[in-house]
This record gives structure tokens, C-alpha cells and sequence, in this order.
């Protein structure tokens, strides 16, 4: 395939946003309250506007006959690159919250540096989500903040889910060798970079939060290769089912 | 969630030079919940420019028993009326 590091690289930031955004759609209707429902599906919806861009630019890229769909909905689980992290199922809200939280840090240092990409697109499209994203973080470390300095429940699970989801972090820093090049280039952004800033800004909102940084030493990875956590196959056959069985359907 | 959160209600500004108007109501356990429930609610379609949130308990409504004496003036005072005044087109929302 032609541009195929480019598109990879694509696949990488742009895979974080459809599966967290599809994660975030099946609260649809289902979010704890009506306003924490709305905000959740809002931000799904953000996230699968985010990728929309993404995918419509790696689809010219392949200089094929191809569309944002076919890179959505018709790729199998190896090669979606997207992080463990962002593919953890809606265990409770306290565990959503969490997932969010851990990935907003992230994902708005990713676009800050994104955004001085020297390719002009990329640059665009991280200009333009870091108002959302801005919000997100925002949304969740409040949140983080509410549960952890909440009642001894709250603190309890949110703290639970701190702690299992710490193990999915270090993933978010890791380069692929295939990235290299697009890195050098001045295209990618080095993640390795944003380790420090991002575990700083996380543990500052945990100790607000009254939680305990977990001192784990030991990190799942996997994401980023193809190699993928046991619920990815589930949210797959869920976001991919209409295209596989009825072929090319519109709405 | 139980939820026992207080009701809010909602004022937004649509655009700058404009009042804010009530828009509704909703729950939230602060004011700082409030108004990021309000943006989430809304005006996630660019409905607004500015909100003020307000507890609904701070809010004192004037009682339906005294519509007759607070809503229902005797109608021959004309004079009560600015009607007297020619409005220049060039002024708006008036």
C-alpha cells in the first residue's frame, strides 16, 4: 500500500478515538443520569468526529478506491493499532470515569504536540480537537475528583479501577519501530516525550482526588501491534456487524 | 445512582449583545457540576456563547393564587403603555 507508515501512523491516534468513542456510545441511554448520560455520549460523539477526519485523509492516502468506512468497519482485530487502554469495557461509572481520565491526559498532550506537525493535515485536525479534548479532560479529572474524594464507596471503586487500569499506561508512550521514520520526519510525535508530563499531571490529580498512585512496575501492552485484549473481538463484532452482513449497506 | 442532587436551573446567552434566557432545568451536586452539565445539555450544537447556572431553591416565584393582583391591571390606562413613540427601524430588539 502506498504512504503505508503514514497511514499506520494514522491507524495509531485514530483507532484510540473510534474504539473509546464506541465504548462511550453503548452508554447511550444507560449512563448513570440523564446529564452524565448526555455527557458521555457528547463526547463520543467528539471522538467519532475526530476520527472521521483522521480516517478520510488515510483513505485518500491509500490511493485506492477506498473510504472512511472501509477503514472503520472492515479491517480485522490484528490490525486495528489502538491502545489496550481505550478498549476496557464500561465496568461502572466509577471505571469509565477512570478510562477517560487516564486517556484525556494523553490524548491532549498527544495534540498539543500534534498539532506542529509538519504535515499539514495532521496539523489541522489536532488543532481542531483540542477544544474537545480540553473539555474531556476537564470533564473526567472533575469527575476523578467527585468519586475519589466522594463517599467511601466511591473512593473504594474508583480507586479499584485505578489500580487496574494503571497496568494499560506505559503502553501509551511506546513508539513502533514503523513510526521512526514518521517521527524523524517531523510528521509523528516522539510519545516517549510526554511520558514525564503525563504521569505528572495524572498523579496531581489523584492526590487531589485523595487516591493512591499505584506503584505497579509491571505493564500490559500489546494494542499498538494488533494483539489485542479478550473484549476487543466482542466490541468489534458489535461496531462491525451491519457492514459484515450486509455488505456495502447505506443508510 | 440515586440521584439526590439538587435542581438547577439554566440561563444561556445565544449570542453576544443578547440577554440570557432561561433554558431549563437539571441536576447537579455543585455549581461547578452545574454549568459543565449545562454546556453537556445545552449547548453542545452552539447554542450559547454564556451560561449562569442558579439553585432552583434561591429562586422566589411569584404565587399563581395572586395572578389577579399582580398580573391583571385595570386595561384602561393607556397612558401605562409606551406606545406613543416612533420607533427609527434601525433599532432592534425592542
Amino acid at each position: 500500500m502506498k504512504n503505508d507508515n503514514l497511514i499506520q501512523y494514522i491507524f495509531s491516534i485514530a483507532d484510540n478515538a473510534l474504539i473509546l468513542g464506541q465504548r462511550l456510545s453503548e452508554l447511550c441511554g444507560h449512563g448513570p443520569s440523564l446529564e452524565t448520560d448526555i455527557a458521555m455520549t457528547n463526547m463520543a460523539l467528539d471522538l467519532l468526529g475526530q476520527t472521521r477526519s483522521y480516517f478520510q485523509y488515510a483513505a485518500k492516502l491509500t490511493g485506492e478506491d477506498k473510504t472512511e468506512d472501509d477503514l472503520a468497519y472492515l479491517r480485522t482485530e490484528r490490525q486495528y493499532r489502538n491502545v489496550l487502554l481505550v478498549e476496557q469495557p464500561n465496568v461502572h461509572f466509577g471505571y469509565i470515569i477512570t478510562r477517560q481520565f487516564l486517556f484525556d491526559a494523553f490524548h491532549l498532550l498527544l495534540l498539543q504536540k500534534l498539532q506542529n506537525s509538519t504535515d499539514e493535515t495532521l496539523s489541522a485536525i489536532a488543532k481542531k480537537s483540542i477544544k474537545e479534548v480540553s473539555y474531556h479532560f476537564r470533564f473526567s479529572s472533575d469527575w476523578m475528583k467527585r468519586l475519589g474524594d466522594g463517599t467511601e464507596e466511591s473512593h473504594a471503586k474508583v480507586q479499584e479501577a485505578v489500580n487496574n487500569l494503571w497496568t494499560y499506561t506505559d503502553e501509551l508512550f511506546h513508539n513502533l519501530d514503523s513510526d521512526n521514520e514518521i517521527i524523524t520526519q517531523g510528521v509523528g510525535v516522539d510519545l516517549s516525550e510526554l511520558k514525564d508530563s503525563y504521569y505528572e499531571k495524572v498523579k496531581e490529580v489523584l492526590t487531589d482526588a485523595t487516591l493512591v498512585i499505584p506503584e505497579t512496575k509491571y505493564f500490559q501492552k500489546g494494542g499498538k501491534k494488533g494483539i489485542h485484549t479478550e473484549h476487543m473481538g466482542y466490541l468489534l463484532a458489535d461496531l462491525q456487524y451491519m457492514q459484515r452482513t450486509y455488505p456495502n449497506m447505506k443508510w | 445512582m440515586k440521584n439526590n442532587w439538587p435542581l438547577w436551573e439554566v440561563f444561556v446567552r445565544s449570542k453576544n449583545g443578547l440577554e440570557h434566557r432561561h433554558f431549563g432545568s437539571l441536576h447537579a451536586a455543585d455549581a461547578e457540576m452545574a454549568l459543565e452539565n449545562a454546556r453537556d445539555v445545552y449547548t453542545r450544537r452552539n447554542e450559547g456563547v454564556s451560561i449562569w447556572v442558579v439553585e432552583s431553591k434561591h429562586i422566589t416565584a411569584s404565587n399563581p393564587d395572586d395572578n389577579g393582583e399582580f398580573f391583571e391591571p385595570a386595561q384602561d390606562k393607556v397612558y401605562r403603555h409606551p406606545t406613543f413613540y416612533d420607533l427609527p427601524d434601525e433599532v432592534k430588539h425592542m
